[in-house]
C-alpha cells in the first residue's frame, strides 16, 4: 500500500524491538472474541487510476455550475472564485498543519486567523471575531446561547426571516436546554413585522437575518431598538456574507453579535460544505464568546507574533463548564476566505456588491415587466427575492430542460407566498442567462 | 557582520523572509481583482436602497496586487509546520498522511461546484456517494446506520448526546445524568452539558482503564448513559468495555463511543460488536481528510437500530420498488432529533474519505490498525528507559510518557516539546489528558517510517540527555525558529484580537 512505508523486513525488526514475534500479538488486550473474525465486507481496493475513473463518473452526475447557471442561493451562493484562491489553499504547508497549539512553527496560521478577525471586524463593524465556526446555522445557535449566558434569560425571538434550515439547527440546539423560542412574522412587504409584541423582560436576544431568507432588506437598527429596550441582545445572521461589502455593517446598527456564512468569499459551494461561520461581538461581550481566538504578542526577544489564546473559555480547559463544545474550526475555508478578501480588497469587494445588485435589479425588470410572473414582496433586495409563478414544477422543468438552476421552491418553507421560487442572482449570471430564466419561469416561446 | 537584508530595510535572513499583516502591505489603489464588464444597467445603491441602508468605506479592508497577495500566503506558508514536512505526532489527533489524489477528487466541477439545494435528480452522483461512504463506516464501526451531517467530532458527539434524550424521552424516561471517564476529550463533558446533561466524571483505575466497578457504582436509573473513549486517550484498549456496557445497560442507559481513535481498530474490532450503541468518527482523523490548519472536520455518527429513529434529518434514502431508482433526502423521520448543519454536512469530506477508504480497501485499512499500533509501541520501546511511563501496558495507536524521569533537572514537558522543535519535529499532545501530571502524548500513525521513527527517537532521547547535561538549552527552546516562545500570559492578558491603524506607532 502506497500510503504505508513499511516494509516485510522492517515489520519483522520492529515486532522483535517490541519483543512480539507477529502482528497479532500487538492486538492481545483485546480478547479473541471481541476481535472481528473476518475481512472488513467492502470492496476491494482500487488502483489511483481507477479511482480517479469512479470519482470522475460520480461527480459528471451531479449538476454544477459547470454545466448549469445556477440561480439557487438560499444561504450557498454561486461566485467565481480567483485561481489565486485555490493555489495557496493548496499549499500543503496550510493544509496538512493541525490547530496551532506550537505558535513557534505555526505563524503562518495563526496571523492569517488574526487577519481575518481583523476583516471580519471591519465587516460586521464589531469589536472582536473568532476563528471561524462550522457553518453559519451552528454560529447562529451559539449566537443564542451566547446571549442566553450573558443575559441569565432563556427566551429567543426568532425572526421568520431567518433561514428555515438556521432555525431547525437552533432548535435542535436549543431543545434539552430550558430555553422558550418566539417566532416574530413577516410583514406583508417581507420584512419582520415590528418586534415589540414578542420581545419582552425574558428575552435573552432576537435573531434577525440580513438580508433576510426571502431576500429583504431587514430594518436592523429598529430590532436593534426593540430587543435593547427590554435589555435583549440583537444577533444579526447574515448567508450572504457579500451584503456586507454594501449594506451598513449591522455592529454600527445596534446588533450585539454578527454571525452568519462566509461561503461566499471564494468558498466552493461544494453539495453543502464545508463552509464558514463568522461570529464577532462587542468588547464587553468577548468572554461569552464561543471558539478559538488569536492574539497578537511578542517573543522573548520582543518580536511580534501571535498565539491562540483566552483558551480558558474553551472545552480543552474548562471541559462541561465551557462556552461550547466546539473544537475544530474551519481552518482552511477560513484561509480561502482571507485570501479572498484581501484580492477584492476594499474596493474590489464593494464594486462586486454592486455587480450582484446591478444583476438582481435588471432581473426585477424583467420579472416586472412580464405578465405570467409577479414580485410579491415590495420590500429592497440585495442579490436575492421571491419571483411568483404561475406552476413552479412546470418553470422549473422548463428552467432545467434550458440547463438553468432555477431557483428554490419556495413551498416547503414559505407556503403562505403561493407557488413562489427564491431566484439568486450573483455576478456569475449573464443579462442572457437572466433573459432564458425568465422566459423559462414564464413559459414564453423562445 | 549585518545582515544585507537590514541594509535594505528588509527583515529576516536570507530566504527566511518576515511577513507583515497584509494591512500593512497596503497602497492606495492597488488592487488585486478583476470583474466582468457589465451587461445590465449599472444601479446607484445609495438611490435604490432606503436611507442609511449602505455603508461607507469597509475599515480596514487592505489594498493589495495578486503579487503581493500570492507572496504574502506563500511567505506565511513557509511559517508552518505541517504533515507533508515531517512526522506531527499530535497524540490523538491521528496527524497521517493526507493522500493527493482526494484533494483532486473534491476539487472535481461536479462536487466544488455543485449547489446542495439543486434537485435530487441534479445530485444522483453525490447521494449515491454518500450512501456508499454510509454503508463503507457502518461496516467499519460495526453500526446498522450513519449520518454523514455533524460537521466535526464535537458536533458528532452532540448529535449523539442528542440522540440519546430522545432516546429516554420517547419512553417516558428524563434521565439527567451522563457518565464520562475523567481522561475524555474535553468536548465530551462540554457536549453532554450543552445537551443539558449533569455531568459525573469516572475516575480512572490505577492500571490507567476504566473498570466495571467504578461504573457500577454510579450507574442508576437517572443515568442516560456512558460517553467511552476506546481505545482511551492514554493510549489503552478498555479491556473491560463488554462488561461496562452490560452494566449500563442493564441499567437501561446507552453507550456512547468517541471514536477519536478508531485508527486502532480498523478490522481489528468495532465498536458496535462491544456494545457501543452509538459513535462519532472524525474523518479528518482516521479517514485522512486535511486538518486544514484547525479544520474543517467532519463527525459522521454511527449508531444501533434502536437509535435510528433519531437520527438528525434529512437521511440519505435509496429509493425502492415503485418509487424507481436512485437516491433521495429524506425528512420523513417523526421522531428525529433535527438539523445539525445548514445542509448535509462537510460534504467535500465524505467525498475524500470515500477515496481513501476505496484507495485502501479491507485490508489495507486493517494494515493502517497494524502499522499505526506497530508504530507506537515501538516508539514506546525505545523511549521506556528515558522517559516514564504513567501505565506501562502495551499500547495501542499512541502512547503516553511523562517528564517525571526529568525532575531533578528542571525541565518539563514543555521544555521537551519546545525542543523537539529545534530537532525539526511537531511536538506530540502535550499536558492532554489531564489525568497524567505532565503528559506527553505521542501518534506515530501509521505513515511513519522505521527509520523516521527512528531519527524521532533518537531526538527524544537527546533531548533526555541534553535536560541532564545542559538544562537551559532545553528550558529556553526553541532557538532554531523565527520566533522564540511567545508571550501567553502577555495575549491574555490584555488580549490584541485584530490589527488597527492606530497600532502602527
Amino acid at each position: 500500500m502506497r500510503y504505508i512505508p513499511h516494509t516485510e523486513n522492517e515489520i519483522q525488526r520492529m515486532l522483535d524491538a517490541v519483543g512480539l514475534s507477529q502482528l497479532d500479538e500487538l492486538f492481545d488486550a483485546i480478547p479473541q472474541k471481541q476481535r472481528l473474525a473476518r475481512p472488513l465486507d467492502l470492496r476491494r481496493a482500487v488502483s489511483e487510476q481507477e479511482l480517479w475513473g469512479e470519482l470522475k463518473t460520480l461527480a459528471a452526475r451531479n449538476a454544477s455550475t459547470e454545466t448549469h447557471d445556477c440561480f439557487l442561493g438560499a444561504g450557498v451562493y454561486p461566485h467565481f472564485t480567483p485561481a489565486v484562491v485555490d493555489a495557496l489553499t493548496s499549499r500543503s504547508e496550510f493544509t496538512t498543519a493541525y490547530t496551532p497549539y506550537q505558535p513557534e512553527i505555526s505563524q503562518g496560521t495563526l496571523q492569517t486567523i488574526f487577519e481575518w478577525q481583523t476583516m471580519i471586524c471591519g465587516l460586521t463593524g464589531c469589536d472582536v471575531a473568532n476563528a471561524s465556526m462550522y457553518d453559519g446555522a451552528s454560529a447562529s445557535a451559539e449566537a443564542a446561547l451566547m446571549a442566553m449566558r450573558a443575559t441569565r434569560r432563556s427566551k429567543v425571538v426568532v425572526a421568520a426571516g431567518l433561514h428555515p434550515h438556521y432555525r431547525d439547527v437552533l432548535r435542535t440546539y436549543l431543545n434539552g436546554l430550558r430555553a422558550e423560542i418566539v417566532e416574530a412574522p413577516l410583514a406583508d412587504d417581507g420584512r419582520t413585522a415590528p418586534l415589540a409584541e414578542q420581545v419582552d423582560g425574558a428575552t435573552a436576544c432576537v435573531i434577525l437575518q440580513q438580508p433576510n431568507f426571502l431576500g429583504a432588506i431587514e430594518d436592523v437598527r429598529a430590532a436593534a431598538e426593540a430587543a435593547s429596550a427590554c435589555g435583549a441582545k440583537l444577533a444579526v445572521t447574515v448567508t450572504e456574507a457579500l451584503s456586507l461589502a454594501l449594506l451598513t455593517p449591522p455592529g454600527e446598527l445596534g446588533a450585539d453579535i454578527v454571525c452568519g456564512e462566509a461561503q461566499s468569499f471564494g468558498v466552493p459551494m461544494s453539495l453543502g460544505g464545508p463552509h464558514l461561520g463568522f461570529m464577532a461581538t462587542r468588547q464587553k461581550l468577548l468572554r461569552q464568546l464561543p471558539g478559538r481566538l488569536v492574539g497578537e504578542t511578542v517573543d522573548t526577544e520582543g518580536r511580534r507574533g501571535y498565539v491562540l489564546t483566552l483558551a480558558t473559555r474553551e472545552q480543552h480547559i474548562r471541559r462541561e463548564k465551557a462556552t461550547s463544545n466546539i473544537c475544530t474550526n474551519q481552518g482552511l475555508c477560513l484561509l480561502m476566505a482571507t485570501i479572498y478578501l484581501c484580492l477584492h480588497g476594499r474596493r474590489g469587494l464593494r464594486a462586486l456588491a454592486e455587480l450582484n445588485l446591478a444583476k438582481a435589479e435588471y432581473a426585477k425588470a424583467r420579472v416586472r415587466e412580464n405578465p405570467a410572473l409577479s414580485l410579491p414582496l415590495e420590500a429592497p433586495t440585495f442579490n436575492e427575492f421571491v419571483v411568483g409563478v404561475p406552476d413552479v414544477a412546470a418553470a422549473l422543468e422548463r428552467a432545467r430542460a434550458d440547463r438553468l438552476l432555477g431557483g428554490l421552491d419556495l413551498a416547503p418553507y414559505a407556503p403562505d407566498l403561493g407557488p413562489a421560487l427564491l431566484v439568486c442572482t450573483t455576478e456569475l449570471v449573464s443579462r442572457e442567462a437572466i433573459d432564458r430564466l425568465v422566459a423559462a419561469l414564464a413559459g414564453d416561446a423562445s | 557582520m549585518s545582515d544585507p537584508r537590514a541594509r535594505i530595510g528588509n527583515t529576516g535572513t536570507g530566504f527566511s523572509y518576515e511577513e507583515p499583516l497584509v494591512f500593512e502591505l497596503s497602497r492606495p489603489g492597488r488592487i488585486g481583482y478583476s470583474l466582468p464588464a457589465y451587461d445590465v444597467p449599472p444601479v446607484d445603491a445609495v438611490q435604490m436602497l432606503p436611507d442609511g441602508s449602505v455603508r461607507d468605506d469597509i475599515e480596514g479592508m487592505p489594498e493589495v496586487s495578486e503579487v503581493d497577495v500570492v507572496r504574502h500566503f506563500t511567505r506565511m506558508s513557509t511559517w508552518n509546520a505541517s504533515v507533508d514536512l515531517g512526522l506531527y505526532p499530535l497524540g490523538s489527533c491521528t496527524m497521517k498522511y493526507n493522500p493527493k489524489i482526494n484533494e483532486r477528487a473534491a476539487r472535481l466541477g461536479g462536487f466544488a461546484d455543485a449547489h446542495p439545494l439543486q434537485p435530487a435528480s441534479e445530485q444522483q452522483g453525490f447521494l449515491e456517494l454518500c450512501h456508499r461512504l454510509e454503508n463503507e463506516l457502518a461496516e467499519i464501526c460495526g453500526m446498522d446506520r450513519v449520518t454523514l451531517q455533524p460537521a466535526a467530532g464535537a458536533q458528532g458527539e452532540l448529535a449523539g448526546i442528542m440522540m440519546i434524550r430522545a432516546y429516554h424521552e420517547h419512553r417516558g424516561e428524563l434521565r439527567s445524568k451522563i457518565l464520562v471517564p475523567d481522561s475524555a476529550h474535553g468536548t465530551n463533558p462540554a457536549s453532554a452539558a450543552l445537551n443539558g446533561y449533569e455531568v459525573v466524571a469516572i475516575p480512572s483505575d490505577e492500571d490507567g482503564i476504566l473498570h466495571p466497578e467504578a461504573i457500577e457504582a454510579v450507574m442508576s436509573e437517572d443515568v442516560a448513559g456512558l460517553m467511552i473513549t476506546n481505545p482511551s486517550t492514554l493510549g489503552l484498549f478498555e479491556e473491560h468495555v463488554v462488561r461496562i456496557c452490560e452494566i449500563v445497560h442493564a441499567k437501561g442507559g446507552l453507550v456512547y463511543g468517541d471514536g477519536a481513535n478508531l485508527n486502532a481498530l480498523l478490522g481489528i474490532a468495532r465498536p458496535g460488536d462491544l456494545g457501543i450503541d452509538v459513535m462519532h468518527i472524525n474523518l479528518h482523523k482516521t479517514f485522512s481528510t486535511p486538518h486544514g490548519g484547525g479544520g474543517p472536520g467532519s463527525g459522521p455518527v454511527g449508531v444501533k437500530n434502536v437509535l435510528a429513529p433519531y437520527l438528525p434529518t434529512p437521511v440519505v434514502r435509496e429509493l425502492a420498488g415503485a418509487e424507481g431508482a436512485g437516491f433521495v433526502l429524506d425528512y420523513d423521520l417523526p421522531q428525529s432529533i433535527g438539523r445539525l448543519h445548514a445542509n448535509f454536512g462537510n460534504a467535500g469530506m465524505f467525498v475524500r474519505a470515500h477515496a481513501y477508504i476505496r484507495s485502501l480497501g479491507p485490508d489495507g485499512l486493517k494494515r493502517c490498525a497494524e502499522m499505526a499500533v506497530l508504530n507506537a509501541n515501538y516508539l514506546l520501546a525505545r523511549l521506556r528507559t528515558a522517559y516514564h511511563v504513567p501505565f506501562d501496558r502495551a499500547v495501542m495507536h499512541e502512547c503516553v510518557l511523562t517528564d517525571r524521569s526529568l525532575q531533578d533537572t528542571g525541565v518539563t514537558t514543555l521544555d521537551v516539546a519546545k525542543r523537539l522543535i529545534d530537532y525539526g519535529y511537531h511536538p506530540p499532545t502535550i499536558y492532554f489528558p489531564l489525568i497524567v501530571h505532565g503528559a506527553i502524548m505521542i501518534e506515530p500513525t501509521e505513515s511513519e517510517s522505521l527509520d523516521g521513527l527512528d531519527r524521532f527517537a533518537d531526538a527524544m532521547l537527546a533531548i533526555a540527555q541534553e535536560a541532564r547535561e545542559d538544562a537551559d538549552t532545553v528550558r529556553t527552546a526553541p532557538h532554531h525558529t523565527r520566533r522564540s516562545r511567545l508571550d501567553e500570559t502577555r495575549a491574555a492578558r490584555k488580549p490584541i484580537l485584530r490589527w488597527q491603524p492606530a497600532a502602527r506607532d
